[in-house]
Parts: structure tokens; C-alpha cells; sequence
């Protein structure tokens, strides 16, 4: 993004009043802003800084899985947060477009010189030393499979991959380091490859829907079901060493953070952070207890130092769905006021402007049909990039979510109300001029209560898509009832997905209904059904 | 005091079809005109020129005598009274708040009772009628409302295009009648468009027979038919007379 669109946006985030001042004036008592992936290990390491940030008396905020690694390190780079856990390799391939040459594949302490330097020269991000272990990917088949076809390597798989389907993670089908590059440097050709969602794709191994899948080296669910991790032995995926990523304000400005959170720097192997992982994607163990626990058996914390706000929302419990939901009762509550919060903004300010705006193209009419077919393609553009493409300029949070949301209603209303207006009744609106009717009374007197429902329709279609496009808010950090979805989809927990899709399905119901009552109330005399019919 | 209609060498294209093509016209104060003709041949163009819902690229109208250009549309269409085809009443609005609008526009002391007289006078009782919504209404009685709310706050001059031509025969002839009797009450100048001479015939003083943009002849029905000054007008005559006489003849 320019850096005048930069400027023009924080201008207008201050003149919002937004609660987070300007970027680059930071002071001690600004809190720090900790961030996550959606994935398991990615929300357990951000509460563990979280948590360590805390206990030396540094004020934090929260702002778990946050979308994917574009949404994330937008937002780092442009200090919307201030920390999350990165992967060199990530970093390498995803964020830097570069491939690793053999040198920096044999020695992961260059490839991490290399990623640290050239981050520092491009985006003035800051890699802290990293934290002791890698997460690469790690290509998986049943251990059955396995010792029946002698799969060690990723070699072996080649020879039998023809016979294999494969499911994969959409983003290693479509990373360059994922699938593309491996069959290339492995000569691998499946059967077909299927695009898994990473809650599902160990649970589709273990059932036989996939014979093979792209797990991640720590993860805690790989030790769940009876799994073999392939050999990369042509050395194709570079070293994911992880590490905290810190935003150039944090790392300019709060050497007390930056020293704190290098305490952790080489304290975490592999099989500890397996371990870890397990407790939380295996055991269902809540995550601030598994970071304290991990802080504490890492002497960085004592006992007595306590979690103020859970950064996932509970853990499992071994009860049925409905006393899960039930527990969590006051949670949904307040995530569906902060869901309705949203949408009523949004909703509000995109009525505000697009029903004005379809009055004015109805008068206009030049161009008209370009102004509407533009908020259309609008429509097309898929939620999640649309919220991607909002970060560089708004940060992350609220703000960027309402923008990113207010776009998408207008569309139906402008439409609507353009529509509607444009085809009220011709003959009576004529008759209305011909009487000597000013342009602004047949307007309130004809077009608009003529074309009320028509509009409200509008309003309605808008605000079902709102109830569902807000669910999405929560990759880049607006809170709602996606959040538990977002969460849930990362730690594989169907029952916290369901906790926010439920009440998702019943808000939309709801607002659909409501606004139904709205149309029929707005209906002109003519067409309300209780009309006396004489004819 | 009922306003003279005065049209003269009016010239009008849509595009590159001319619709009015050097016309002239005039309506004596408290007469009646009918202009008929094919379709395309100008008729509506002509009418609606003088509440200037059109505005003829060249050419002068005058409606008692003073340039319509000179005068804001608004305050010029409060004057004329209008009812087209099928109406055009407001379909959300009740009988009397309709017949009520150009009262209402006018700033006239209490439109209702205004309205509810001039529903009176085109036989609608407004006790029954004036809080009915229009669908509840025969086409006949809509288009009876239509012609109240046209002279309602006594409009000197009246535009009707094609008001009673989508109507059954019977509910035409209480239209007429109707017409007839608000006509020598307030005895309003009127501009109709017809394609059917035998209504030209009964409601109109002067017929003006229209063709491709210009007046082909006018003058009183009787003349025209005695005398035709064209074949088509000749023409117009025969076809009429031959519906006629299939009617008399079964």
C-alpha cells in the first residue's frame, strides 16, 4: 500500500476516534498487542508471551488467530500488533517470495540470518532469536500403509503415490514450498488431491478418505491417531524455526518488551512443544493453563502468577454439547452482542449512504447501471481477501472489519432502492407531475412509498449477508461469534465451532424475521393484504 | 373564467422521428377540441406541449393567451387539469386524498371538501367512495376520479389523452355523461385525444384530425365528414361509418 493511502487511512481512524492512537507515537503505557495464527500451537505460544509480558508487569492485549500469515503480518508490519509466533520458512516462502538455496537448506542458523537480515531491510520487522524448535511440514501416511508398501521416505511415497489420494491443507496446495514444489523435487503424482480444512484432515487419514496429508512436525494430533511421518530425505522444505516476529514500534520503542519476551529464545524443543500441543489439540486442555504450566516448568513464572483473561474460550469439558454450550452461556452472550454490534454498524452506515446514493443514480441515470454493476463485482470478492486487502490500511480490529462489511451491504441496498424507485408506478408518477407536483414531493409522496418494501427487501438481503460475513471478523481481530469458529476450526473442537455457527444461524433467522415484519409494515395501502377488495 | 389553448407552428422530433411537424391549434375559451389520428401521428405530443410535460423545440404555446414558457411548470400544471389513459391515480392513496392533490398543491382552505364536491359532480358519492383505495374501483369509476382530480380546484382547462378509451361501452357512456355535465357546470376549456370519432363527435366542438406530425384538418365534425380535405380523412370517416353500420345492421 502507498504510503499516501497509508496516511489518508490513519487520518481517517483518528478522525473516527478510533481508540488506538497514531501509529508511530507509542508510550509505556500503550499495551502490547500479542497475536496468533489460527492454529493451535500459533494461540498456545502468543498466550505464552502473553502470559510472560504479564508477569513482569507489562500491559497486554489479546488478539488471537488472526486470519492467515498475509493478515497477520500486514498487520505486524504496520504495528496493528505488535508480536506474534512466525516460522522462518513461512517467512522465507510466503512472505518474501524467495526460495532457500542448498546452503541455507543444510544450516538452519543461515537461512535464519538470511530471513532476519531481510526482513529488517524490507519491512524494519525484527525476528528475536529463535525459540529452540522447528514446526516444518511433515508429509503423513497410516502407519498400516506404511509398513505394508516400506514408506520411509518421501522416496518411497513417489513409487507409491499413484495409488495414493491426497488430502491437503488448501494453503500447501497453494504454497509454492507445498505441494507444487514437492511433487516437482519428489516426482509425486496421486491419484487426485483434495482440499481438506486442517480441523478435518487427520481425522480424514485415520478414516481412510485420504491416504496422505500434510501435517505439521509438533503437532499434538499426529501422536493421536497411529500415524508415520515420512522422511524428507532430498532435503526439500526449509527449516520452519519459530520464533517471535515483532512490529517495528515494539522493537523501537520497547526494549523492556523486546528483553522479555528473548527469554524465551532456545528454552523449547520439539518434543516439549509436541507435548504441549497434545495437551491442547489431544486433551482438550485450556490454553492459558498449558502456556502457564509450560512458563512455570520453565522457571519464568512462579506459581503464584495467575492468567487474567482466558485467550481461548474454555476448554473441553467431558460433558454433552448442551452443558457445554450451557457454560458457556455468558461467553456467546457477549460474543453475539459485539456479532449484533457489528452488523447494526455496518448495516446503519451502508443504509445511510446507499439508499441516498440509489436515489441520486435514479436521477441521474448516466452511468447508473456502472455504479451499480461496480458495487456488485464488489459483491464477488471473496470476504476473506477483502478484510486482507483492509489491514494495510486500517490495522486490524473493528474498523477495518465495519469497512470491510459496510462495502459488502450496499450493493443490495443501492440496487433496491435504485430498482425500486426507478420502477414505481410510471403512470402515477407522471400524473403526480402533470398535476404540478414538485420533483421532491413525488419522491416522498410516490417513488418512495411505492418502492419501501422494495428497498427494505434490500436492507434485508444486506443484513443476512452482514450476520454471515461478520463470522469472518474475527480472522482480523473484530471479536463476534466468529471467533469461537475461527478458534474451533483451528484446534479441530466441533462443538466450539458449533457454539458460534448456532448462534450465527439463529441471529440471521432473527434479523431475516424482524426485517420481514419491517417490509410488510412499510408496504404501500394498495398492496398490504387487510385491503378491502371490492373489485 | 375558462382559458383559450393556442398552439402555433410547433416542430418536435424524438431522435429522428419527427412527431410534430409545424402544427397549429386553437381552442376558443370554454370549447372543446378532439384530436384524433393514428397512432404516432402527434396527438399526445400536442397535448402534453401545454402543461409542457413536453417542450417543443421550436414553436409557441399560449394558454390564455400568455407564452407557457414564461410561466414555471409547476404553477402552469396546477392550472391545467390532466387524466391520462388509465388515470395515473396514486394507487396507495385513498379516492379523496387523490381527487384532494392539486387543491393540496394549490394551498387551497381545506382540499377535502373541495374533492369530496367534485367527486359529487362525476357521480361518485364520497361517502362511499372518497376512503377507497383505487383498486377498489370499476376502470369506469377510476377513470371519473381521475377526471374530479383534474378539475377539483377548477382548472380552466383540461388535457385528457385517451381518458375513456380502455373502458366497456357502458362504462364509457356514465364517463361521458359525467364529462358532460362537470363541462356545462364549470364550463372548462378541453383538449381530448381520441382515436374514436364518434366520442369526438359527442363531447367535442371542433375536431382536429392529426397525421404525421401535422393537422391534416379541423373544423366541425359535420364539415369534415360533408367535406373531407384529404383522402385519409375521407378514409377516417368511411371506416367510422362502416363499424357503425355493422353495429345497426345485427
Amino acid at each position: 500500500m502507498t504510503r499516501r493511502a497509508r496516511r489518508v487511512a490513519i487520518a481517517a481512524l483518528v478522525a473516527l476516534g478510533s481508540s488506538r492512537p497514531a501509529f508511530a507515537q507509542g508510550s509505556d503505557r500503550q499495551p502490547v498487542v500479542v497475536a496468533s495464527k489460527p492454529f493451535g500451537e500459533s494461540y498456545l505460544l502468543a498466550e505464552a508471551f502473553a502470559q510472560l509480558l504479564e508477569s513482569r508487569g507489562i500491559r497486554v492485549e489479546r488478539r488471537p488467530g488472526l486470519g492467515a500469515t498475509e493478515i497477520a503480518f500486514g498487520a505486524l508490519r504496520s504495528n496493528a500488533i505488535d508480536v506474534y509466533p512466525e516460522y522462518t520458512g513461512t517467512g522465507l516462502v510466503a512472505i518474501l517470495h524467495e526460495t532457500l538455496d542448498s546452503a541455507m537448506h543444510a544450516d538452519p542458523r543461515r537461512a535464519f540470518a538470511h530471513v532476519t537480515r531481510r526482513f529488517s531491510d524490507e519491512y524494519g520487522v525484527r525476528w528475536l532469536p529463535p525459540l529452540g524448535f522447528q514446526n516444518g511440514y511433515a508429509i503423513a501416511v497410516r502407519r498400516a500403509d506404511a509398513a505394508r508398501l516400506g514408506l520411509h521416505t518421501l522416496s518411497d511415497l513417489a513409487r507409491a503415490s499413484p495409488g495414493f489420494v491426497a488430502g491437503f491443507t488448501s494453503d500447501f496446495i497453494g504454497r509454492p514450498d507445498g505441494l507444487a514444489g514437492l511433487a516437482k523435487a519428489y516426482g509425486l503424482r496421486f491419484k487426485s488431491v483434495r482440499p481438506l480444512a486442517p480441523a478435518v484432515k487427520y481425522v480424514a487419514l485415520a478414516e481412510s478418505a485420504v491416504d496422505v496429508i500434510d501435517g505439521y512436525s509438533t503437532d499434538g494430533l499426529l501422536a493421536k491417531y497411529e500415524l508415520t511421518t515420512l522422511i524428507d530425505d532430498k532435503a526439500f522444505f526449509p527449516p520452519y524455526e519459530a520464533a517471535a516476529l515483532v512490529s517495528p514500534r515494539l522493537s523501537n520503542e520497547r526494549p523492556d518488551a523486546i528483553a522479555v519476551l528473548s527469554l524465551l529464545s532456545g528454552r523449547l524443543d520439539e518434543s516439549a512443544m509436541r507435548s504441549y500441543n497434545r495437551r491442547v489439540e489431544v486433551d482438550g486442555d485450556a490454553i492459558p493453563v498449558v502456556a502457564r504450566d509450560m512458563l512455570r516448568s520453565l522457571g519464568l513464572v512462579n506459581d503464584s502468577a495467575g492468567t487474567r483473561r482466558s485467550i481461548t474460550p474454555g476448554a473441553r469439558t467431558p460433558n454433552g454439547f448442551f452443558a457445554f454450550m450451557w457454560n458457556r452461556r455468558a461467553e456467546t452472550l457477549s460474543l453475539t452482542v459485539r456479532h449484533l454490534q457489528l452488523v447494526m454498524a455496518a448495516l446503519l452506515a451502508a443504509v445511510l449512504i446507499a439508499v441516498p446514493l440509489g436515489l441520486l443514480l435514479e436521477r441521474v441515470r448516466r452511468g447508473a447501471e456502472l455504479v451499480v454493476g461496480s458495487l456488485g463485482v464488489l459483491q464477488t470478492i471473496p470476504s476473506i481477501a477483502l478484510l486482507a486487502f483492509m489491514i494495510p490500511l486500517l490495522g486490524v480490529g473493528v474498523w477495518p472489519a465495519l469497512v470491510a462489511l459496510w462495502l459488502y451491504a450496499l450493493y443490495p441496498i443501492v440496487r433496491n432502492t435504485y430498482t425500486g424507485v426507478r420502477s414505481a408506478d410510471p403512470e402515477a408518477v407522471e400524473a403526480c407531475e402533470a398535476m404540478g407536483a414538485t420533483a421532491m414531493q413525488r419522491l416522498l409522496w410516490v417513488r418512495m412509498p411505492l418502492a419501501a418494501p422494495i428497498i427494505v427487501a434490500g436492507v434485508r438481503t444486506a443484513a443476512v449477508i452482514t450476520v454471515g460475513a461478520a463470522t469472518l471478523a474475527a480472522f482480523i481481530g473484530a471479536g463476534g461469534l466468529g471467533e469461537p469458529i475461527v478458534t474451533g476450526l483451528a484446534l479441530a473442537d466441533s462443538r466450539l465451532i458449533l457454539s458460534g455457527a448456532l448462534p450465527a444461524a439463529l441471529l440471521a433467522l432473527v434479523v431475516d424475521g424482524v426485517l420481514s415484519m419491517v417490509e410488510r409494515a412499510v408496504r404501500p395501502a394498495h398492496l398490504s393484504a387487510n385491503a378491502r377488495n371490492t373489485t | 373564467m375558462a382559458l383559450a389553448l393556442d398552439a402555433s407552428g410547433l416542430f418536435h422530433a424524438y431522435g429522428l422521428v419527427t412527431a410534430l411537424d409545424g402544427v397549429s391549434l386553437q381552442v376558443p375559451a370554454g370549447s372543446v377540441a378532439a384530436l384524433v389520428g393514428e397512432s404516432g401521428s402527434g396527438k399526445t405530443t400536442l397535448l402534453r406541449s401545454f402543461n409542457r410535460l413536453v417542450e417543443p423545440q421550436r414553436g409557441t404555446v399560449r394558454v390564455g393567451g400568455i407564452d407557457v414558457s414564461s410561466e414555471k411548470p409547476e404553477s402552469l400544471r396546477r392550472r391545467l387539469g390532466y387524466v391520462p389513459q388509465n388515470g395515473g391515480l396514486l394507487p396507495h392513496w385513498t379516492i379523496r386524498r387523490n381527487v384532494a392533490l392539486v387543491p393540496t398543491l394549490s394551498g387551497m382552505a381545506s382540499p377535502s371538501s373541495v374533492a369530496d364536491e367534485a367527486l359529487r359532480l362525476v357521480g361518485l358519492d364520497p361517502g362511499r367512495f372518497g376512503r377507497r383505495l383505487p383498486r377498489e374501483l370499476s376502470g369506469g369509476q377510476r377513470q371519473r376520479a381521475a377526471l374530479a382530480r383534474a378539475f377539483a380546484a377548477r382548472q380552466q382547462a383540461v388535457l385528457l389523452d385517451e381518458p375513456f378509451g380502455a373502458l366497456d361501452a357502458i362504462s364509457r357512456g356514465e364517463a361521458h355523461e359525467a364529462f358532460e355535465r362537470v363541462r356545462s357546470e364549470l364550463g372548462f376549456t378541453g383538449l381530448l385525444v381520441t382515436h374514436d370519432l364518434a366520442e369526438a363527435a359527442r363531447l367535442a366542438d371542433q375536431v382536429v384530425v392529426m397525421r404525421q406530425g401535422r393537422v391534416e384538418q379541423a373544423g366541425f365534425v359535420r364539415d369534415l365528414q360533408r367535406a373531407p380535405a384529404t383522402p385519409y380523412v375521407a378514409q377516417l370517416f368511411e371506416r367510422a361509418r362502416a363499424a357503425h353500420s355493422a353495429l345497426a345492421d345485427q
